[in-house]
């Protein structure tokens, strides 16, 4: 039989019934779909795709063993490195990563190494296998990790593979940092983090939650209770809004907010849920990154008519993926290219119903490569709107930096790291994912996190220091 | 987990529950507040921290009854358990000695100036406490308030307690009495503190107020909190919850506060109907 060559198609629910509910958008190859691209794979002795994994997953050989369907060596080989695989398998964004420097892009597409991961991972987990855990020798050693982010939540798992006693501190109420509060259902649903953070426990990792370090306790307290290393994850955390007029009007969000109370809060399915939120029907989302597209595709689903992204620059300098951007066109989210907002305008009773928008035009290339927005003079026009969401970015959180001047920050608030390790100004103390690098992606914050456990690990054993 | 160790319903909706929370009753400072979520689906709700216990791990919280999650907590009973509680968050109240200082609490607001007049007292000022409720069902911490202050006047709306009026008039007697005041606390519903403001403006008199706005985390990731002091938007929970009364946006506070009173009135009807 000859060898499939087409890249298969990710199945995905229509887009007049996604558009009205959250579930997931992806179904999900099925084990013939798996099977048909598994098996384009070359198998390549220098396999680049590994090195184009921040967590360095063993691609060929997991692929390798889904052709041979043995779906849970597959799960195994990916777990050597990828602690989260149903995760990473959907919110990865492997173009620019593992497919990027797969060798059968060069003439057609890439293998699916993503989607084949959560192929796996889902199987197993659907399957009546008990995935058997990896054998621990206790080290009887606590390291505490600070927040359950997919940083957090990697770093922990590498640390309790070692042997380590981990206990992760969270904030909220639900384990997973930005994977509960910030990724939509529709790309990641909760019952995938749930089941991740599970194996975790499984391993033995113990999970705190409502502990906001820096309030409810200090690093100083888990120094002194016996914790001998401590990573922090914290995540960004602290959104940043415009100062322009008008923005505390009412049904003005930041993304944070807008996406916590959907994905955290399940304000979708208010009154059932008693967190609310405004619905809208025209629904301005401002910015251009993933963050955006989750929020503007959520208020589709919301029931808004014009889902609108509001971006100063044109369609080609979207931060977002590609596939985000795509899956938004396709939903009917409206681009307003090469507009920024200068004011918003209340009705009486203080709810936003305009945005006072003024026309650019790309100049120069900025410090960040991309050709600056310069303003169009007399070309500012009014847009009705009923909420506004603000997805510009975050900065860092404060509140545990704050009371622990012992970590230096550079001068955008983010913790100053001074080896590959993470290594902060504060002996014991690591730190990775955003609050060191600002915003990043999900793999690379887990990138980070295992990095920072060879380095806890290492410390541990030699006690070394900066 | 967290268990209810006390149960004490007062006036008709006014709930004090101790619940056992061994690590924030460690860290708690007057001034500060936690986030409780009672059950599953339930919401995120800041309240303050009226007292703590840190031998026995506990602290005190009075909740007013104002919609399905309060009322929600109401139901719960001695021995029961509060799914979540994150704490204590917010600056804790810069509290020094200055010398008289008045503090004025309106309704659960009182929960707040108790603790803070007491440490007002305990830094050796002189304290006139101000109490104002809708009527005598609603009266919380007379006892507590009485012991820590050196002049205390209640106020009711329909004076079936104490001075018939609003707790702005009595300060007004106060101030007009000659009394020098060098600071004035106002913790209670925004239209209060506006009104508080207001006259202390006036007379130059240094006033802090603390903000009760809508919340989701506590912990400034969401930025639903934020309110305008002194023209700058700051998060009430990171930045505050108290502020310079003098330089706060109290009518954009009301609004905000407002955003969803219509949820909120459609979500607490469909809880009582199916009660």
């Amino acid at each position: 039989m000859a060898k499939n060559k087409e890249r298969i198609d990710m199945p995905r629910q229509e887009i007049k019934e996604r558009i009205r509910n959250f579930e997931e958008v992806a179904i999900g190859y099925t084990e013939e779909m798996a099977l048909l691209e598994a098996e384009r794979c070359l198998n390549c002795k220098d396999a680049t795709c590994i090195k184009g994994c921040p967590v360095n997953v063993k691609i060929p050989e997991f692929i390798k063993f889904v052709v041979e369907k043995k779906y849970l060596d597959a799960l195994k080989k990916i777990k050597e490195t990828n602690s989260l695989p149903a995760i990473c398998g959907r919110v990865c964004p492997q173009e620019e990563q593992c497919e990027k420097s797969c060798i059968l892009g060069k003439a057609k597409k890439p293998i699916a190494i993503g989607r084949l991961e959560r192929f796996v991972a889902d199987w197993v987990s659907n399957s009546d296998i008990k995935e058997e855990l990896p054998k621990i020798e206790k080290k009887n050693v606590k390291v505490a990790v600070i927040g359950s982010g997919p940083g957090g939540l990697a770093c922990a798992a590498d640390l309790a593979l070692l042997g380590y006693d981990v206990t992760i501190f969270e904030a909220l109420h639900k384990p997973g940092g930005v994977l509960v509060y910030g990724i939509p259902e529709f790309r990641l649903p909760k019952r995938i983090v749930e089941r991740e953070v599970e194996y975790l426990k499984k391993l033995g990792v113990k999970i705190e939650t409502n502990v906001v370090v820096g309030k409810s306790i200090t690093l100083k307290d888990l120094f002194e209770s016996g914790f001998k290393a401590i990573y922090l994850g914290l995540g960004a955390g602290l959104p940043k809004f415009m100062n322009l007029k008008g923005e505390n009007l009412l049904n003005i969000y930041s993304a944070n907010e807008y996406l916590t109370r959907t994905n955290l809060m399940k304000a979708y399915k208010f009154p059932e849920y008693d967190t609310p939120i405004k619905k809208g029907k025209r629904v301005a989302v401002i910015g251009g990154g993933n963050v955006a597209m989750d929020a503007v595709r959520s208020s589709l689903r919301y029931g808004a008519e014009h889902a609108m992204i509001i971006y100063r620059r044109s369609r080609q300098e979207l931060p977002a993926r590609e596939e985000e951007v795509e899956n938004a066109e396709a939903e009917g989210v409206e681009f307003h290219f090469l507009v920024n907002p200068l004011e918003f305008i209340g009705d009486e009773k203080g709810f936003v119903k305009q945005i006072k928008l003024q026309r650019m035009q790309l100049g120069e290339p900025d410090e960040s490569g991309r050709r600056k927005p310069v303003p169009i003079e007399g070309s500012e026009f009014l847009l009705d709107v009923d909420v506004v969401v603000i997805a510009i970015g975050q900065t860092a959180n404060p509140v545990l930096l704050n009371v622990t001047p012992e970590i230096k920050r550079n001068r955008w608030g983010n913790i100053e790291v001074y080896d590959e390790f993470g290594r902060t100004s504060m002996k014991g103390v690591f730190a990775g994912g955003d609050i060191v690098t600002g915003e990043a992606t999900v793999i690379q914050a887990m990138g980070s996190g295992k990095k920072s456990a060879e380095g806890i690990d290492q410390y541990i054993k030699t006690g070394k220091w900066l | 987990m967290y268990q209810i160790l006390e149960h004490k319903t007062i006036g008709q909706n006014i709930h004090k529950m101790v619940i056992k929370a061994p690590l924030i009753a460690r860290e708690a400072k007057p001034g500060q507040f936690v986030v409780i979520r009672s059950y599953e689906n339930g919401e995120r709700i800041p309240i303050t921290i009226c007292e703590k216990d840190p031998q026995m791990g506990s602290i005190t919280l009075y909740i007013q009854e104002v919609g399905k999650s309060t009322a929600k907590i109401g139901l719960l009973k001695k021995g029961d358990h509060i799914l979540d509680i994150a704490g204590p968050l917010g600056n804790p109240a810069e509290i020094k000695k200055v010398g008289t200082v008045v503090t004025i609490g309106g309704g659960v607001g009182c929960a707040i100036t108790y603790p803070e007049t007491r440490a007002y007292k305990e830094a050796g000022n002189y304290l006139i406490g101000i109490m104002g409720f809708r009527n005598v069902s609603f009266k919380i911490l007379e006892d507590e308030m009485k012991k820590v202050c050196d002049e205390l006047y209640i106020t009711t709306d329909d004076g079936s307690y104490g001075q018939k009026g609003f707790v702005s008039d009595k300060l007004k007697e106060i101030i007009s009495s000659g009394e020098k005041i060098d600071e004035v606390l106002v913790i209670g519903p925004a239209i209060m503190m506006k009104v508080i403001s207001d006259i202390t403006r006036e007379y130059k008199i240094k006033t802090i107020a603390s903000l009760n706005s809508i919340m989701v985390d506590g912990t400034g990731m969401c930025g639903a909190c934020r309110v305008e002091v002194g023209g700058k938007t700051k998060f009430a929970c990171v930045d505050g919850p108290e502020f310079d009364a003098h330089e706060v946006n109290f009518s954009l506070l009301m609004k905000r506060a407002s955003m969803y009173s219509e949820e909120e009135r459609l979500s607490y009807e469909k809880f009582k109907n199916e009660r």
